[in-house]
């Protein structure tokens, strides 16, 4: 049995896709080929009864309820595969990131919410929300444990707020809160390569979940206070772990 | 600082690497995903070196980006998935290198899941075991093949 078919307004509403016209160079969705290799490539086809190419044509006829209600656009990664290949360079991900900010905030999900809310509540913005002391504890503890028992080590350092240091380190919170030896190769392989290097004691997070969650005001704050501490310690790179 | 395959001589131990969307595709482009394989060959072995199909700039995202580990959709992230659990079994290598953080949790879960039973490692991890100063607690993520080889210290053992 067929679907009934989808009615859409002879009058125009609020339409998102005028609002795409601004914020996107590629803006004109019109310019949608309708080929299918978006939805051929991506992973998140099917999920939700939905795929990039359909999101794309609901939200070009105007849907705009319709695509404000589907849970589909926290399936997409954004992960720019349906741009790579499509004929007419329309960035359907930037558009996804748009629907997911035009959502309330207290309509998003919760789990990607929270730990954007942990990480604006500490100074290291940690969204396990990890304190400074907590973090300069931990490294410091670890690296004497190793300095220690493994003495072809002794002169490894760990540095934290190091001056005119040359690399700025971030670091994912998993490492000091759950798997603190995790650390331990990566502090090895920057001693043996003689890099000199910093942790900052604040803004050393390498996540940020404001982005995620479309909170763009956070993500940004997150983003300028990383390069705040980095500028301040007078690092000249600013160095993303793996 | 020179690093050496020869730890993997005889163990003749496989290795994938995930090309991370972030990294790859959105950032770097193709030069640094033939950067990322230059590293992981010189520290496993060129012959050990399986690569997934498709990769670099055309790999599949794993599931792992844009928040989607913490959005409480876990069914929906693993059928996302099997795309990329499909790729690295047909590599058949044990071992999947993950240069970025969601990615090395949802090939994890993914592994578990489908029951690959494949490992996720950092690249650090590999490369310290190369240059022989991997210490018996730096082991988290490898397997039991893993475990005992060239271990730096081993009297620390907590």
């Amino acid at each position: 049995m067929a679907e009934a078919a989808i009615k859409l307004g002879g009058k125009k509403k609020s339409i998102f896709m005028d609002k795409v016209k601004e914020i996107l160079p590629q803006g004109n969705l019109s310019l949608c080929l309708t080929c299918g290799l978006c939805s051929s490539g991506c992973p998140a086809t099917g999920l939700e009864s939905m795929d990039p190419r359909k999101f794309l044509r609901m939200v070009a006829l105007g849907m705009d309820d319709e695509i404000l209600a589907s849970d589909w656009p926290w399936c997409c990664t954004m992960c720019q595969r349906c741009v790579r290949v499509c004929p007419m360079q329309i960035d359907i991900p930037q558009l996804i990131f748009n629907i997911r900010k035009a959502r309330p905030r207290e309509d998003r999900p919760k789990g990607i919410r929270d730990s954007c809310d942990a990480a604006m509540k500490t100074e290291t913005l940690s969204a396990m929300g990890t304190s400074v002391e907590d973090f300069i504890f931990v490294v410091e503890d670890v690296l004497e444990e190793y300095q220690e028992s493994q003495p072809e080590f002794a002169d490894m350092q760990a540095p934290i707020d190091k001056k005119g240091a040359e690399f700025f380190l971030n670091q994912n919170s998993r490492e000091p809160v759950t798997e603190p030896d995790e650390m331990v190769p990566l502090w090895k392989i920057l001693h043996l390569a003689g890099a000199d290097w910093t942790y900052g004691s604040k803004a050393w997070t390498g996540e940020n979940y404001c982005l995620f969650i479309a909170d763009t005001d956070n993500w940004e704050k997150i983003t300028r206070a990383q390069a705040a501490m980095t500028t301040e310690l007078g690092c000249k790179t600013y160095l993303n772990t793996e | 600082m020179k690093p050496s395959s020869d730890w993997n001589k005889d163990l003749g131990i496989k290795f994938t690497m995930q090309d991370p969307c972030q990294i790859v595709r959105k950032s770097f482009g193709d030069p640094i995903a033939e950067d990322l394989r230059y590293a992981l060959k010189a520290v496993v072995g060129e012959e050990n070196f399986i690569d997934m199909q498709p990769n670099k700039s055309n790999n599949y995202c794993c599931g792992g980006g844009g928040g989607f580990l913490q959005s409480g959709m876990k069914e929906h992230r693993l059928t996302y998935g099997k795309i990329k659990d499909d790729q690295i079994q047909a590599t058949g290598a044990p071992y999947v290198v993950a240069g970025c953080h969601n990615c090395h949790a949802q090939i994890h879960e993914l592994s578990e899941h489908y029951g690959g039973h494949y490992k996720v490692i950092h690249f650090w991890t590999i490369l310290a075991l190369s240059l022989g100063v991997l210490g018996p607690n730096e082991r988290e993520y490898l397997g039991d093949d893993l475990k005992e080889v060239d271990v730096f210290h081993p009297e620390s053992a907590l």
